[in-house]
């Protein structure tokens, strides 16, 4: 048969698309680089803190940054602030980045589902999702994680719970929109059941908004999660974690502001590049604009 | 006995519902339609917005339930143990018309093309094989196109392959929605020939729905007109085209451009827009806007009755004893 | 210099993508006033391009445009602001082709008239709003009087369509710009709005350029056809001409897949092989050539000039001597 077809129209792909206008937005590009300096930070706080964040002198207690042999100056007990600082990244970031990917999993399915669905299960679904989400997600994880006690594990359940609802909604509604696409139609009109079309082609084409949705919890939970151990219910001590550094160092507000002020520094400085870029990430993938 | 037959289809859309989820009220897309699809033709589906050409298109396809009315296949109604749904789609597939959002922008075309087969026990190897060749089939020369997506395809091309999906499930009927209308006008002509080739060598039937007179006229056998639901003419091309018996068919001809410029449309054979489907007119559906409405029209649904061999039109007019002026015959 | 509009050299490149597409590629074309002009290409063909260029809606920032273009002597490309507002709606103004996006949803069709009309004209909202109802009158809006004060969701396609029309007119521009008005609408609809077009255009000597991808569309309302294809214009003439005797070799084809009536059931209709062309990757010489069933060395070497084969008739080809006795 002749051939009538011709050329093939070369563009690149959608990721690679996305990479791209992601590279030209230089707000995202650095936060995403302060992002992966603060992971690398925390793998390798052993190597890079330069004293024991676990031990301290009491007789060195509260000294101001730029002292001798501590460029961050000591906590209350004497501790190094920079190691303290250092090795906070990896519970801090810890923290922040495993109660999301919890939710992502659970709170995905759950919408995923209720999305495809419809009708009956949709409706179950989504509104027992509508009881947790009605309430505030700080009182929500203080309540949590007030009732199974402090903890890394509790705190790291309660956030979780905490962000499964609005994971849910996003979920359901990408995959709402997802489903009357005709190339789903198309798909289920060739006979297919449900399973195999959402296995082919529904979940390629929601896990992609849905996982920028949840990157872009990580900031809030982490400033959550900061909150629960400055309230003595996450992190108990003496772990290094920069919210309760700074319930911990309180008290020296007024003798050593300065060094109150630097875990708020980190944790100002984390989730702000998580939100940049993860907001880099979602104006790169909306390529209508 | 034709391939297809279908009686009494209706399909209705709640338009309110009370608090307990009950429908208050209703749209009726489509209202109580018979036709029959005999096997080696081309059937055309024309009518304006609101007709619910796509709608009956879904219904077919099973993408929506229907609210009524019975589709045989074969003499087997579709539904029940004789034949099941799963089954029947195998047998009939439709090709859309947005030819993008009709291919998963994730699937390669050669796996888009191939989903359909596998969802039917055909083993991977044989629905690739099958997704090659047809591709060859449809003008796209496999190494070359088999690995690429969607958006790097020209529309022409990327409804070459929604072709080609839809053939891999070897089917018997091939309904076309509007599957050509959103292709430039040169490309259009390359497609509806390959189409026309395709019919030839797989043996297929197609129901081709379409808004634009002139294809429909080139491609089909025979035309159903719609409006708002139900059917207002069906028949030979031909004889629809130079002879028709319903009102609206005529005004829908006569809307066609005229392609002389010194004979230009003069006059609008009908004023106004399409009614809104949530109201329709009382009787027939068309008498609204008909230069030939008398009391009768808006009396009594008129019934689709026989006008000549193979051709019949839902109007009282050419119904004798109806009670119309123009009828034959006194009123009964 | 009695042309509404003249437009000279017209380049229009988009510089936002990876690389540069030249969507206008040198487009020549002047409006008598009084004359419909229809600008005839299917997707690609730069009509759109070309339309929009006149009313400056590309923006800026990624779009260069060079060449001239001047509506009733003034200079269009020049004109910056204050100048530019005041210029679009009374120098020329447009009808789009979805009227539910062109209006806005929030304001009843007849504020969003006189809105335009007051912009222009200071005058008493009174009687902007009686010159608006005789604007409804015109485009023959049944009950006009209390259309006014609809919103734009609440009228159907083709009387939106009409309302669009009433607001393009209102400021009684020199220049009426169509994008592809009916090509949303339904066919018993369209071919309305089209015999309003060529009534409205008589009653008030319209000077129109209306952008189309279907030619019977084209040859209701024009006066002369300009065939775009890739950013040029390939064919222009009088109707007559282009239509019974179309001399470029895309012309042909596009002519050949219409109008046949049922004379050609059962067979093939006659096919422009190949695809609509990559702007961004151009081929030298004539960008027809790739398709062109007539195409020799010389069409793919250099652009090809334009040639006058008939009074006023011009193709950009270089085998309009084959092209004669098709």
């Amino acid at each position: 048969m002749k051939e009538i077809a011709t050329e093939v129209i070369r563009s690149p792909g959608y990721w690679s698309t996305v990479l791209r206008r992601f590279a030209r937005d230089p707000v995202a590009v650095i936060a995403a680089a302060v992002v992966l300096g603060l992971i690398l930070m925390a793998v390798f706080a052993p190597w890079l803190a330069p004293q024991d964040p676990l031990q301290g002198m009491t007789l060195r207690r509260l000294r101001p940054p730029g002292t001798e042999g501590y460029p961050l100056g000591t906590d209350e007990l004497g501790r190094d602030m920079l190691s303290r600082l250092i090795h906070g990244a990896r519970i801090s970031l810890f923290m922040g980045i495993v109660p999301v990917f919890a939710a992502l999993a659970i709170g995905a399915t759950i919408g995923i589902v209720a999305g495809y669905a419809g009708g009956w299960t949709n409706t179950l679904l989504m509104r027992t999702v509508d009881v947790f989400f009605a309430f505030p997600s700080v009182l929500l994880a203080v309540a949590l994680a007030g009732a199974m006690g402090p903890g890394i594990l509790n705190s790291i359940l309660a956030l979780t719970l905490v962000f499964v609802p609005p994971i849910a909604r996003v979920a359901e509604s990408v995959t709402t929109g997802v489903r009357t696409r005709d190339y789903v139609e198309a798909a289920r009109a060739s006979g297919a059941g449900a399973l195999l079309v959402i296995r082919k082609h529904v979940l390629g084409n929601v896990l992609g908004p849905i996982f920028v949705y949840a990157m872009s919890l990580i900031a809030v939970c982490m400033i959550l999660a900061s909150g629960l151990s400055f309230l003595g219910l996450g992190v108990k001590p003496p772990l290094p974690d920069w919210g309760l550094m700074l319930n911990t160092l309180r008290t020296a507000i007024y003798t050593q502001p300065l060094l109150c002020a630097l875990p708020g520094v980190m944790i100002f400085i984390t989730s702000i590049s998580f939100n940049l870029m993860t907001d880099g990430l979602r104006s790169a993938m909306d390529i209508k604009a | 006995m034709a391939l297809l037959e279908v009686r009494g289809l209706v399909k209705r859309f709640p338009v309110k519902t009370d608090f307990l989820g009950r429908t208050a009220s209703f749209v009726s897309a489509v209202d109580r339609i018979d036709f029959d699809l005999h096997e080696g033709e081309t059937l055309g589906v024309v009518g304006e917005s609101g007709c619910g050409k796509s709608t009956t298109a879904r219904l077919l396809m099973h993408l929506i339930a229907p609210t009524a009315g019975t589709i045989r296949f074969e003499g087997r109604t579709v539904g029940t143990p004789g034949l099941t749904w799963k089954a029947f789609l195998r047998q009939v597939q439709m090709v859309f018309q947005d030819s993008y959002a009709s291919l998963n922008p994730r699937l390669t075309v050669s796996e888009s093309i191939a989903f359909g087969p596998t969802a039917h026990d055909v083993s991977r190897r044989e629905a690739e094989a099958r997704a090659h060749s047809l591709l060859a089939r449809v003008g796209l020369e496999p190494a070359r196109f088999a690995g690429r997506f969607p958006h790097e395809l020209s529309g022409g091309q990327r409804q070459r392959v929604n072709i080609a999906r839809a053939l891999a499930m070897q089917p018997r009927v091939l309904i076309l929605d509007e599957a050509v209308s959103a292709l430039d006008k040169s490309i259009e002509a390359q497609v509806l020939n390959l189409l026309l080739d395709l019919k030839d060598e797989f043996r297929l039937t197609y129901l081709f729905i379409s808004h634009d007179l002139d294809v429909v006229r080139f491609m089909a056998s025979r035309v159903l007109v719609m409006y708002l639901g139900r059917v207002a003419e069906i028949g030979p091309t031909e004889a629809l085209y130079t002879g028709s018996r319903h009102p609206y068919t005529t005004a829908l001809l006569g809307s066609l451009l005229s392609m002389d410029p010194d004979r230009r449309t003069s006059a609008s054979p009908i004023s106004g827009d399409p009614p809104n489907p949530i109201n329709p007119p009382a009787g027939c559906r068309f008498h609204t806007r008909c230069p030939y409405a008398e009391v009768v029209c808006s009396a009594q649904v008129p019934a689709l009755a026989p006008v000549a061999s193979g051709h019949s039109a839902a109007c009282v007019m050419s119904q004798p004893g109806s009670g119309h002026s123009r009828a034959a015959g006194k009123a009964a | 210099m009695s042309d509404v509009l003249d437009i000279r050299g017209l380049r229009v490149t988009f510089t936002g993508g990876a690389r540069p597409v030249r969507a206008v590629d040198g487009v020549d074309l002047a409006i008598a006033r009084g004359e419909v002009v229809a600008l005839l290409g299917e997707s690609g063909s730069g009509k759109s391009v070309t339309l929009r260029s006149i009313l400056r809606l590309h923006p800026p920032r990624k779009s260069r445009i060079e060449g001239s273009i001047r509506v009733g002597g003034t200079d269009v490309l020049a004109l910056q602001g204050q100048a530019l507002a005041d210029f679009r709606g009374k120098g020329a103004s447009m009808i789009f082709q979805e009227p539910m996006l062109a209006l806005d949803p929030v304001y009843t069709v007849g504020e969003q008239i006189v809105e335009a009309m007051l912009r222009h004209e200071p005058m008493p909202r009174a009687d902007a709003r009686k010159r608006a109802l005789t604007w409804f009158e015109h485009v023959r809006i049944p009950s006009p009087e209390r259309r006014l004060d609809v919103y734009p969701h609440e009228m159907s396609g083709g009387m939106r369509q009409r309302a669009m029309i009433a607001l393009a007119l209102a400021c009684q521009p020199e220049l009426l710009l169509a994008d592809e008005p009916t090509t949303a609408l339904d066919a018993t609809v369209q071919v309305q709005i089209l015999l309003l077009l060529r009534e409205l255009q008589r009653e008030l000597g319209l000077s129109m350029l209306f952008v189309t991808h279907d030619i019977g569309v084209a040859v209701e309302v024009a006066d002369r056809i300009a065939v775009m294809y890739a950013g040029r214009i390939v064919e222009i003439g009088a109707v007559r001409e282009v239509i019974r005797k179309p001399r470029h070799p895309y012309t042909q084809g596009l002519l050949s897949t219409r109008g046949h009536g049922g004379r050609l059931q059962g067979r093939r209709l006659p096919a422009i092989a190949g695809s609509p062309p990559d702007l961004a990757h151009l081929p030298p010489g004539c960008a027809f050539a790739p398709r062109c069933r007539l195409a020799a060395d010389a069409c793919r070497e250099s652009a090809v000039g334009a040639v006058e084969v008939g009074a006023d008739h011009l193709v950009r080809c270089l085998r309009t001597d084959e092209t004669a006795t098709t």
